[in-house]
């Protein structure tokens, strides 16, 4: 079922690009030596590069090299060993020098793809057209003074990936997922740590209508737009948007707009009307760049598995079901949880605890899987637990409850409340016999044929034992009592 | 190739250079006669050859990533025509 809106003259498609920003991870920054960490007193993280004094001459990291080809090998995509910096010109308050040091006829990284997963189970492949290297600009508080903005340059200079796919998505749900997916790919490479809080991962959407069956028409630019929830809310208000310009008989402008997360609709962004003549030229200060095949080889057979190698692993050597392994891969730190939790045990056992038991905790005690309640060591002994029999899984349900409240590990916690499961048959049996003693008319019945009374002597003998009963013993020591 | 009033203007305004009418007219002659010269560039043949982005067939050169600078906040802030405790202050522009 494909997505559309529905006009006053019938349906319409949405077409949708999106241009990614995202925060390469390093130590320092593009080009200066300042460091990248988030959060340090403004101005603190700033050489005298990034403020844009005159005479400083921008010297590249090669880790912000190296994170650029490593992502862009994660997309299949064509690595250029020969690209080159442009400086971007224009006037704002947080960009000192007066223009961005870029990529822009020569990128780092040309073509190559992602495929995205949709809700209905549906794949679908979705173009990147080019990555290329930028610097970051300043960030400005306009909320502090009445007629003044601040701006802190710790931002400024810190590398960005400028991210562009081809205008392959029709809905706002698979704009989320390959926004969802080109996070989960550089998290699983290191090169972005995908905070969007922090404003590590930023898109600007492009959009447009068309009927179906017609050629592209005009887009709008939604600006900056800093989760995955508010693209896709974006994508579907200027969808909205222009079917209405079109069906009043107007003519969509190709224009910047912004999103209004508040009112949940996009508006023009005027200021921007005469900036769009940047004036590109290769930077003087900066040679080309070129890279060897060798170094482009070693980087690429020191990457990690990738989310859709690994879902496929899962399904092959562990026998989970497609989507169970989807949500297991989502994350690259719920993988590794599970993978300790799976390790040397029965892995669709520990896939059912992680995602039923630890998610379930989570979510309880709000805390996210980096910084669990109960360690993948601590959970995996406790299923050794079960699996020698100490404990049954209701028992070891009730543990792992007190382990989510104490922190403690499964053993000390069986030890110290005494919930080893029973099985010796001599206390079972002594229990069962105290219970058919105690409940003489019933045995009879059960006698007389009524076979469900089999369920309340379980439950019964199972009660007078804390529940610690080992339930098949319970379950054959009954039989035999009663056969 | 050559330039009109219009264009000098916007390209001044491009710049953030303000221009009085009377300055515009002797840019607008400059900036022609600038243009003149690179268009006999033009007449060199390049057919087949490489074009070149800096002096030289140099390539860039690396630093390992390491923090090396910053910590100087002083230093940056003290050009600054106006600042708010540790922040430059510029004229409100928001969108």
């Amino acid at each position: 079922m494909s997505y559309t809106v529905e006009g006053s003259t019938g349906a319409w498609e949405v077409v949708v690009g999106l241009e990614v920003h995202a925060q390469v991870v390093s130590e320092s920054k593009l080009f200066s030596g300042a460091a990248t960490a988030f959060g340090a007193e403004p101005n603190t993280q700033v050489s005298l590069v990034d403020a844009g004094f005159p005479g400083m001459l921008p010297v590249p990291n090669r880790e912000c090299v190296a994170q650029a080809v490593r992502t862009g090998l994660g997309l299949g995509a064509e690595i250029h060993l020969w690209s080159r910096f442009d400086r971007k010109n224009y006037f704002y308050a947080d960009l000192p020098q007066g223009y961005q040091i870029s990529q822009y006829a020569h990128p780092v990284v040309g073509e190559g793809a992602v495929e995205i997963e949709l809700a209905d189970g549906a794949r679908k492949r979705v173009g990147i057209t080019r990555l290329h290297l930028e610097q970051d600009a300043g960030k400005s508080l306009h909320d502090q003074h009445p007629s003044k903005s601040y701006i802190d340059l710790n931002r400024s200079g810190v590398a960005l990936m400028e991210i562009v796919s081809e205008p392959d998505m029709r809905s706002p749900e698979e704009a989320g997922a390959y926004l969802t997916k080109l996070r989960q790919i550089m998290r699983y490479l290191g090169t972005c740590d995908g905070n969007m809080d922090e404003g590590s991962l930023r898109a600007d959407v492009n959009v447009s209508v068309r009927k179906p069956g017609e050629g592209f028409r005009t887009r709008c630019e939604v600006k900056n737009v800093n989760s995955i929830r508010f693209v896709m809310q974006a994508v579907e208000a200027e969808a909205r948007r222009q079917v209405e310009v079109w069906e009043e008989g107007g003519t969509v402008r190709q224009e910047t707009r912004l999103f209004d997360t508040a009112r949940g609709v996009t508006r023009s962004m005027r200021s921007k009307e005469e900036a769009h003549d940047y004036r590109y030229f290769p930077d003087p200060d900066l040679p080309p760049l070129v890279l060897e095949q060798g170094w482009v080889e070693e980087l690429k057979a020191a990457l990690p598995e990738l989310p859709d190698a690994r879902r496929a692993r899962y399904a092959r050597d562990f026998g989970l079901s497609p989507y169970d392994a989807h949500v297991l891969v989502l994350e690259k730190e719920t993988a590794a949880y599970f993978e300790e939790v799976a390790h040397g045990r029965d892995p669709k056992l520990a896939a059912n605890w992680v995602m039923g038991d630890l998610f379930a905790a989570l979510n309880r005690t709000r805390r996210g899987i980096e910084n669990p309640p109960v360690s993948a060591r601590d959970l995996g002994a406790l299923l050794d637990l079960m699996g020698d029999g100490t404990l049954s899984g209701k028992l070891a349900k009730e543990v792992f409850e007190a382990m989510v409240e104490t922190g403690q590990a499964p053993g000390a916690i069986v030890e110290e409340r005494g919930l080893r499961q029973v099985t010796d048959t001599g206390a079972i049996e002594e229990a069962a016999r105290a219970v058919l003693d105690g409940n003489a008319g019933k045995v009879a019945e059960y006698r007389g044929g009524k076979d469900k009374l089999f369920g309340f002597f379980v439950g019964q003998v199972m009660k007078a034992m804390a529940g610690k009963g080992n339930p098949a013993l319970v379950n054959d020591v009954l039989k035999k009592l009663l056969g | 190739m050559s330039l009109d009033a219009d264009t000098v203007r916007r390209v001044a305004s491009l710049a953030r250079i303000r221009m009085e009418p009377a300055e515009l007219a002797r840019m607008e002659a400059e900036l022609n006669g600038i243009l003149g010269w690179v268009e006999q560039l033009q007449a060199v043949p390049t057919e087949g050859v490489e074009p070149m982005a800096g002096g030289g067939a140099v390539s860039l050169r690396l630093r390992e990533d390491a923090v090396a600078d910053g910590g100087k906040a002083e230093a940056v802030l003290a050009n600054a025509p106006d600042r708010e405790g540790a922040y430059f202050g510029v004229p409100k522009v928001v969108e």
